[in-house]
C-alpha cells in the first residue's frame, strides 16, 4: 500500500469514528432532522464545516495550506441542483446517507447494508446507462466556483457570513428541538 | 481471549451462550432509542453519544487535516463509483474502457486502488471501533415505530439507489461534495447542499410513516 493510500485509510477511520461519536450510524436519529425533532444532522455538519472553513482560511492566512492545491469540487449547476433533490429524497426514505450507511452497516445494523446495496446499484446502473444522461450531466457547467467568486465579496467576509449563520441556525435548533 | 467477555460489544437483550462474541449480540428491531434499551444484568448500558457540536468540530478537524495531508477533502459516493468500476471492468473490461463514466475510475492503479475506496474502508473500521469502545454494536434493523422489517429494508435500498443516481448527476454526496465543497466555500457544493435539504423535507411529510 502506498503513502497515499495508508494517509486515505487512516483519514477514513479518523472519519468513520466521528460520525459513530456523533450518533450518525442510527438512521432514525438521523431521520430526526427532517421532522425537527433531532437536530444532530444539521449541528454535526455545520460545526464541521465551520471548524474546517476557519481552519483552511487560517492555515491559508499564515502560509501554511496552500489552497490552490487543495481539490475545489467544480459546479455544475443543473445536474447538482437536480441530482441535489433527488439525493434528499433518497436520504429521507433511507435515513443515511452513503457515509454514515457504511458505519451504521459496520455497527450492525442491516438496515445500513441495504442502503450500501442501494447505493452500489443505483451507481451502476446510472453508469451504464450513462449515455443519455451525458449532456445534461456537462450542462452548465462554471468550473471550480466559489461563493466569493460568484458573489463578487472577499473570502474573509464570506468566511464570517457562514459563521454568522452557521450561529444563528444553532440557536434556532435548539430552540425547535426544545419544542419537539 | 477466550473465556473472557468483550466488554462493550453486547448492548441489549442478551440471547446468551458461551462464545463471547456472540453472547448479548442481540438480534432486534430497535427502533432507535439508543438510551433506553432495557438493562441487563450482564451487558452495560451503551454509552450515550457524544455532544453533536464536539462531533462535529472533531469532524472538520479530520476534514481539515485531509486537506493539509491530502490535498483533498472527504468523500464517500465516489468509492461505490469506483467499486462500481471495478466490477464492471471484471465483467467485461471493454465495456468498462467504452464506458465514459466508468472509465475514468480504470486509469493510474486501477479502481481497487483508488483514494476514497480506501478511505470508505477506513470508515467502515472507525465506526466498527468507535462502537465496540462505546458498547453500541448490536445487530438490528433500525426503524420507525410504524413500519416492518420488510417494508424498513425495502426502503433502504430504494432511498439507497435514489441517492446512488443522485451522487452520479451531483458529482458527489454529503461527504465530498457537501461537507468538503462546503467548507471550501464551493459554489455547486451550496446549491447541491440547499438542493438535498429541499428535497428531503420536501419527501419526509410523504415517508413519514417510516419514522414516526
Amino acid at each position: 500500500m502506498t503513502d497515499s493510500l495508508a494517509v486515505a485509510l487512516v483519514i477514513g477511520i479518523a472519519f468513520g469514528w466521528t460520525l459513530e461519536r456523533a450518533g450518525l450510524g442510527s438512521a432514525p436519529k438521523l431521520a430526526g432532522q427532517f421532522y425537527l425533532t433531532d437536530f444532530t444532522v444539521f449541528k454535526v455538519m455545520f460545526s464541521a464545516i465551520v471548524t474546517a472553513m476557519l481552519g483552511a482560511f487560517w492555515l491559508a492566512r499564515l502560509g501554511v495550506l496552500d489552497l490552490s492545491r487543495v481539490y475545489m469540487p467544480e459546479t455544475y449547476l443543473a445536474p447538482q441542483l437536480a441530482g441535489g433533490l433527488l439525493f434528499g429524497a433518497g436520504f429521507v426514505i433511507a435515513g443515511l446517507c452513503p457515509g454514515t450507511s457504511c458505519v451504521a452497516a459496520a455497527t450492525g445494523r442491516g438496515d445500513g447494508a441495504l442502503v450500501m446495496l442501494g447505493m452500489f446499484c443505483g451507481v451502476l446502473v446510472t453508469g451504464l446507462a450513462f449515455a443519455p444522461l451525458r449532456r445534461f450531466y456537462e450542462s452548465t457547467a462554471r468550473g471550480p466556483l466559489t461563493l466569493p467568486d460568484l458573489l463578487h465579496v472577499p473570502y474573509g467576509v464570506v468566511v464570517a457570513a457562514v459563521v454568522a449563520m452557521a450561529l444563528t441556525a444553532f440557536q434556532f435548533a435548539g430552540r425547535l428541538e426544545r419544542r419537539a | 481471549m477466550m473465556g473472557t467477555r468483550s466488554r462493550g460489544l453486547a448492548v441489549s437483550g442478551s440471547r446468551g451462550g458461551s462464545n463471547p462474541w456472540f453472547r448479548g449480540f442481540a438480534v432486534s428491531g430497535s427502533r432507535g432509542e439508543n438510551t433506553a434499551q432495557p438493562r441487563n444484568r450482564e451487558t452495560p448500558r451503551p454509552r450515550p453519544y457524544a455532544d453533536p457540536y464536539i462531533a462535529g468540530t472533531g469532524l472538520g478537524l479530520v476534514l481539515l487535516a485531509a486537506f493539509v495531508i491530502a490535498g483533498r477533502g472527504l468523500g464517500a459516493s465516489g468509492a461505490f463509483a469506483s467499486g462500481a468500476a471495478g466490477v464492471v471492468a471484471a465483467a467485461s473490461p471493454a465495456r468498462a474502457a467504452a464506458n465514459p463514466y466508468f472509465a475514468r475510475y480504470l486509469a493510474g492503479d486501477g479502481p481497487w486502488h483508488e483514494w476514497l475506496l480506501l478511505e470508505i474502508a477506513g470508515v467502515v473500521i472507525g465506526g466498527f471501533l468507535s462502537a465496540l469502545a462505546a458498547g453500541r454494536l448490536r445487530a438490528a434493523i433500525e426503524r420507525g415505530p410504524g413500519i416492518g422489517r420488510g417494508s424498513r429494508l425495502a426502503n433502504a435500498f430504494a432511498g439507497g439507489s435514489a441517492m446512488g443516481v443522485g451522487a452520479v448527476l451531483a458529482r458527489g454526496c454529503t461527504s465530498g461534495l457537501a461537507l468538503t465543497g462546503g467548507a471550501l466555500l464551493s459554489a455547486g457544493s451550496w446549491l447541491f447542499m440547499m438542493a438535498a435539504f429541499a428535497g428531503a423535507y420536501l419527501v419526509a411529510p410523504i415517508v413519514k410513516r417510516a419514522w414516526r
